[in-house]
């Protein structure tokens, strides 16, 4: 027991980044970084989805919940989308996501939002670094969002 | 009798008669003192119970969607930006609809004039002035005291679009939207805002009474029913409030009109209208687009152009 525990006191704290990736650029762009031996920290789950405008805002919220300590949302570079505008209106919603949920409190660094391209895999393990940087910084998530018991039994 | 409510029920009874519509939507006393409901009037007999005074809170376009047929619909100014919504969203066909606009000088916060005289047992409205007499005493109360937050800060009192409008309309200054709620609490610490917000969902009790007052909130299957995925479990909890209200919220972003019904029909007095401020204020800011102004035009987040603020994004 005593070890068990001094390992966990010596052990760095990891983030859980629950990471976004649009299946056309920034999924790409991640495969690209791991394709070409680019190192980052190992604290992102990817969770590709087919476009950065088919994130639905319960998705940060619900990543939150369920314990993320961190949200990283990803797509292509505005003009890039591979549906023409889903990345646009992806923006918008964004821009208010992350405004809303820093006025109920939610820390800013929480939930990042970037564009990363196919071709940006150095830029992906940056954007990985910076953000695993700033919520480790931030520590673990016990944040507004978290449900305590555990929450839904997901499917 | 005010001239108002005449000419209202004198309508009302011309259009069912004439056949023009099938049903009258309109406002009927409640009830319980100082609280109108709404009413559904199907043939001339009925026309009676309509009236229009301080007490009609309700937002009538959450039942236009939802009352087949054709109809006719007692609108005040925020009534009718939901309308616009919803027709701009194709929830409604305008053939359909015959809006009768009045304008409002806003409506009654009861939940002030309960806080002070306990329940309200009777109350009368005469000029301007309220006379309450409740469980724990009897007050009289000029409406300006008294009038909903929301209805202080209106810039639509007048409806947006009608097919006939009664009584007078109200001068409006015209002016930028004012945000001083929202900027108060913006200019207090992340800290404070957090417990704020934690007090506030801590009353809530998931009722579900804000989404269903909501004239915005029609979807067929909410999320917060939805079992699979399941966005949030049975249990109240104050992050699974927070979840649902800000859920809500965002589903009503650059939609939700300001009509404050989710705010007076909440049991618990939870600030809700603090998170639907903050969204509108964001998309009149960045976006410079208030809803339900005109029939025409698109919610905010149907559209989008080429520059948008990028801010939030990381610095990397």
């Amino acid at each position: 027991m005593g070890e068990i525990q001094v390992e966990t006191e010596n052990k760095k704290y990891e983030p859980k980044i629950a990471a976004f990736l649009c299946n056309w650029c920034s999924y790409a762009g991640a495969d690209l970084a791991g394709v070409g031996r680019i190192q980052y920290p190992a604290t992102i789950r990817t969770i590709r989805v087919p476009c950065s405008g088919r994130i639905n805002p319960l998705y940060v919220l619900k990543a939150m919940a369920n314990g993320a300590d961190g949200v990283l949302v990803s797509g292509c570079h505005p003009g890039d989308c591979h549906y023409i505008s889903g990345n646009y209106v992806a923006r918008r919603k964004f821009a208010l996501i992350k405004s809303l949920l820093n006025h109920v409190g939610l820390e800013e660094d929480r939930i990042s939002f970037s564009w990363v391209s196919a071709a940006e895999g150095g830029r992906f393990a940056e954007v990985v670094k910076g953000v695993t940087e700033r919520v480790s910084t931030l520590g673990p998530n016990n944040g507004i969002f978290k449900v305590v018991d555990g929450g839904a039994a997901d499917e | 009798m005010s001239k108002i409510i005449n000419d209202i029920r004198e309508t009302a009874r011309q259009l069912l008669a004439e056949g023009k519509v099938d049903v009258v939507i309109g406002y009927e006393k409640g009830s319980l003192p100082l609280k109108a409901t709404p009413c559904f009037v199907h043939s001339s007999e009925g026309v009676d119970s309509l009236i229009w005074d301080e007490t009609c809170e309700n937002n009538l376009a959450t039942y236009a969607a939802k009352t087949p047929g054709k109809k006719a619909i007692v609108a005040k100014g925020c009534d009718s930006r939901a309308l616009a919504v919803l027709l701009q969203e194709n929830q409604l066909v305008r053939d359909d609809l015959y809006i009768i606009g009045v304008s409002c000088h806003g409506v009654i916060d009861q939940r002030r004039i309960g806080a002070e005289v306990g329940e309200i047992l009777e109350a009368s409205i005469s000029d301007g002035k309220i006379s309450v007499k409740g469980m724990e005493g009897d007050k009289e109360y000029l409406f300006t005291e008294v009038k909903d937050a929301t209805c202080r800060t209106c810039r639509y009192p007048n409806p947006v679009m009608e097919d006939l409008h009664i009584g007078d309309t109200i001068e409006v200054a015209q002016g930028a939207a004012a945000f001083a709620d929202v900027e108060a609490l913006e200019n207090k610490s992340d800290n404070e805002r957090q417990e704020y917000f934690k007090e506030q969902m801590s009353k809530c009790i998931r009722c579900y009474a804000c989404r269903n007052a909501c004239p915005l909130c029609y979807c067929q299957e909410c999320f917060v029913d939805c079992n699979s995925p399941r966005w949030l479990t049975g249990g109240v909890n104050r992050a699974e409030n927070l979840l649902f209200q800000a859920g809500r919220v965002m589903h009503l972003a650059g939609r939700c009109v300001d009509c404050g019904a989710c705010s007076r029909a909440c049991p618990q007095g939870v600030d809700i209208r603090a998170l639907n401020r903050k969204m509108t204020k964001d998309v009149y800011v960045m976006y410079n687009h208030e809803s339900g102004i005109s029939e025409e035009g698109k919610p905010a987040l149907n559209e989008y152009s080429a520059n948008d603020p990028e801010q939030f994004l990381v610095k990397e």
